[in-house]
């Protein structure tokens, strides 16, 4: 994932990360938010049900509150 | 002047027995429960709740619903637990007499309920596990321990799945099947008692409804039944169907009226909010908390100072002509544009009207002054750039909320696999985006690849599986729990029922302030006492 922010866990002592004055990063063009989806897709092509339709329709729940 | 306040998140959590679609899900779910490590540890099974300060049919308005008018599944005070006696009720803090059961208790398997070392409760309710988080004060508190939940229900699918002689089961932390069924994610607030429930309704309406561009989960669908393919913002909102009232299995309200604080009721009354989805998005449930409470905060204020002060006008300008469908109006709309018609005629967005509640809050911070706490200022902070960017360019919010974080993903797999709405595999993402086991769930995919932001750190929310927040009375639940386990008979938000070997009776500690209890005020009592008998004599001293 070249190019990936690194995650910044946050202890509950520290000063905010995402404060007004720690801008997060310029926003990256679109053709680098696709390419950076298309590598996302990748990885969850592996972890999806493989049957999709039988997964969706068997998941039934009762109603709760 | 702070996002600070008593707070709590409970969840209910959708269940599947993999490949046995009509296996029953009450069974499943009193396995889920049984199975957890506290449940099988023996003498912690035997902790039942006390339903003996429960009163869910109390309506906020201030009447009263029969038992017998009421629908079945609002009786969340079922007694299968007997109740005390009722001199339990007296005011007074120290332990209190309770008569022994002459009979074994009957233990309904449906009834399933562990209340755990951190001060969470885990059960069963109706076809679902339930974790009702600890009260905690803080937004990154309610998220360290609702992600504690997440981590709670993972260790019961993992018992599960390594028991031959139990079913396996998938836990899925959401609020929609997609075939008409929800579940809820409820959020609570205690509020003061001096602010009238109507004008806690109105002013917080516009605000409930319009919150959903920042806090929506997300849904492959839209209608209750997802008959109409398509992707909207919230995972609940096509169920809303009231404005304000007492319901949360059906007709659900924007706003909740059950009124069971759990705590002193002159003093204060607990907002329980039905309308919000469940986040995985640490950053959604984080400002989902931290909101609310600050606009509660304008309100509670506005009320102490007759009314006076900056902020309130702002808000009670902002009353909306439909606020039912208005909810379904925000959701549908991911371009964030649609106009919602106010009361006054005016015709603002969901954004715009999220802005005037964040100027309103601003107003009434600089009328007060004096210093904010770090988390205040998190709060607000984020709040505002949220608002910002979401103005002009939604896409750049992926990492922060959770309906932009699911977008990104269907929309890239719609445009690389050219699929309509209405393919399976688009529904199977939505679903399978909150399995709770990391090597399924979507989401942890995207954590791992450092897709979204993260507030609280592994250590920090393993810590919160095991202990109890310090700084409300979970701590003395949790801490009794982890240590007397074995001498307690039954537990609840507001109180602790001992049985110790050879006491005459039962005796019960009542808890009526959530902000006793706390390690500074009971951790070196609890520390003196080897076993509950001291406990209880010190208590009564």
């Amino acid at each position: 994932m070249a190019g990936q922010e690194q995650v910044r866990p946050r202890r509950d002592d520290e000063e905010p990360v995402d404060g007004p004055d720690t801008p997060t990063p310029a926003t990256p063009s679109a053709q680098a938010r696709d390419a950076e989806v298309d590598a996302l897709l990748d990885e969850i092509d592996d972890v999806l049900e493989s049957n999709a339709e039988q997964f969706v329709r068997g998941f039934v729940q009762k109603g709760g509150q | 002047m702070t996002v600070r306040r008593v707070m709590g998140i409970e969840t209910e959590y959708g269940i599947l027995q993999p490949g046995r679609p009509l296996a029953n899900p009450m069974l499943l779910s009193s396995h889920v429960v049984a199975v957890h490590a506290a449940a099988r540890e023996g003498a912690r099974t035997k902790a039942r709740w006390d339903y003996d300060d429960e009163d869910p049919l109390h309506d906020a308005r201030g009447f009263h619903l029969q038992r017998a008018s009421a629908h079945p599944s609002l009786l969340t005070d079922d007694p299968t637990a007997p109740a005390p006696s009722g001199d339990a009720k007296a005011s007074s803090d120290g332990p209190q007499a309770l008569p022994r059961a002459t009979t074994e208790e009957y233990e309904d398997p449906g009834a399933a309920n562990v209340i755990l070392t951190n001060g969470a409760r885990l059960y069963v309710d109706h076809a679902h596990p339930e974790y009702s988080s600890p009260e905690v004060t803080n937004p990154l508190d309610a998220v360290r321990w609702d992600r504690a939940g997440e981590l709670v229900m993972l260790a019961s699918v993992r018992a599960l799945a390594s028991t031959a002689a139990l079913p396996d089961v998938a836990l899925y932390k959401n609020n929609v099947d997609g075939k008409g069924a929800t579940y809820g994610t409820h959020e609570n607030y205690l509020v003061e008692r001096a602010v009238p429930f109507g004008d806690l309704a109105a002013r917080l309406i516009p605000f409930l409804v319009t919150r959903q561009v920042f806090t929506g989960a997300g849904r492959v669908g839209i209608g209750q039944r997802g008959e109409q393919p398509g992707f909207q913002l919230s995972q609940r909102a096509d169920y809303i169907e009231a404005e304000i009232g007492l319901e949360t299995t059906l007709r659900r309200p924007i706003v909740n009226t059950r009124d069971e604080p759990h705590a002193d009721p002159d003093r204060w009354r607990r907002l329980h909010v039905i309308i919000g989805d469940a986040t995985m998005l640490e950053v959604a449930t984080y400002l989902r908390l931290g909101t609310a409470s600050l606009v509660l905060w304008l309100i509670e204020r506005a009320v102490a100072d007759g009314g006076a002060g900056g902020g309130l006008a702002m808000v009670d300008r902002l009353t909306l002509r439909d606020p039912v469908s208005a909810v379904h109006t925000v959701s549908h709309d991911l371009t964030l544009t649609a106009r919602l018609e106010l009361a006054d005629g005016r015709r603002l967005t969901a954004l715009e009207i999220q802005r005037e509640y964040l100027a309103a809050v601003r107003t009434a911070l600089d009328h007060v002054g004096g210093e904010r706490d770090a988390q205040t200022v998190d709060v607000l902070a984020r709040w505002e750039a949220l608002l910002a960017a979401l103005g002009t360019d939604p896409a750049s919010c992926a990492r922060q909320v959770e309906w932009l974080a699911k977008l990104r993903l269907l929309e890239g797999m719609r445009r690389r696999d050219r699929l309509a709405w209405d393919h399976p595999r688009l529904a199977a993402v939505d679903l399978q985006w909150s399995d709770v086991r990391p090597e399924r769930g979507l989401y942890h995919r995207l954590v791992a690849a450092g897709a979204v932001d993260l507030l609280v750190t592994p250590e920090q929310v393993d810590d919160a599986v095991a202990r109890p927040p310090a700084d409300t009375r979970a701590f003395f639940r949790g801490e009794v729990v982890a240590r007397y386990g074995g001498e307690i008979s039954a537990a609840s938000w507001d109180s602790v029922v001992f049985d110790v070997p050879g006491a005459a009776t039962l005796q019960r500690v009542p808890m009526r302030d959530p902000l006793r209890g706390t390690q500074a005020h009971v951790g070196d009592l609890l520390d003196r006492c080897p076993d509950a008998a001291s406990l209880l004599v010190a208590l009564g001293s």
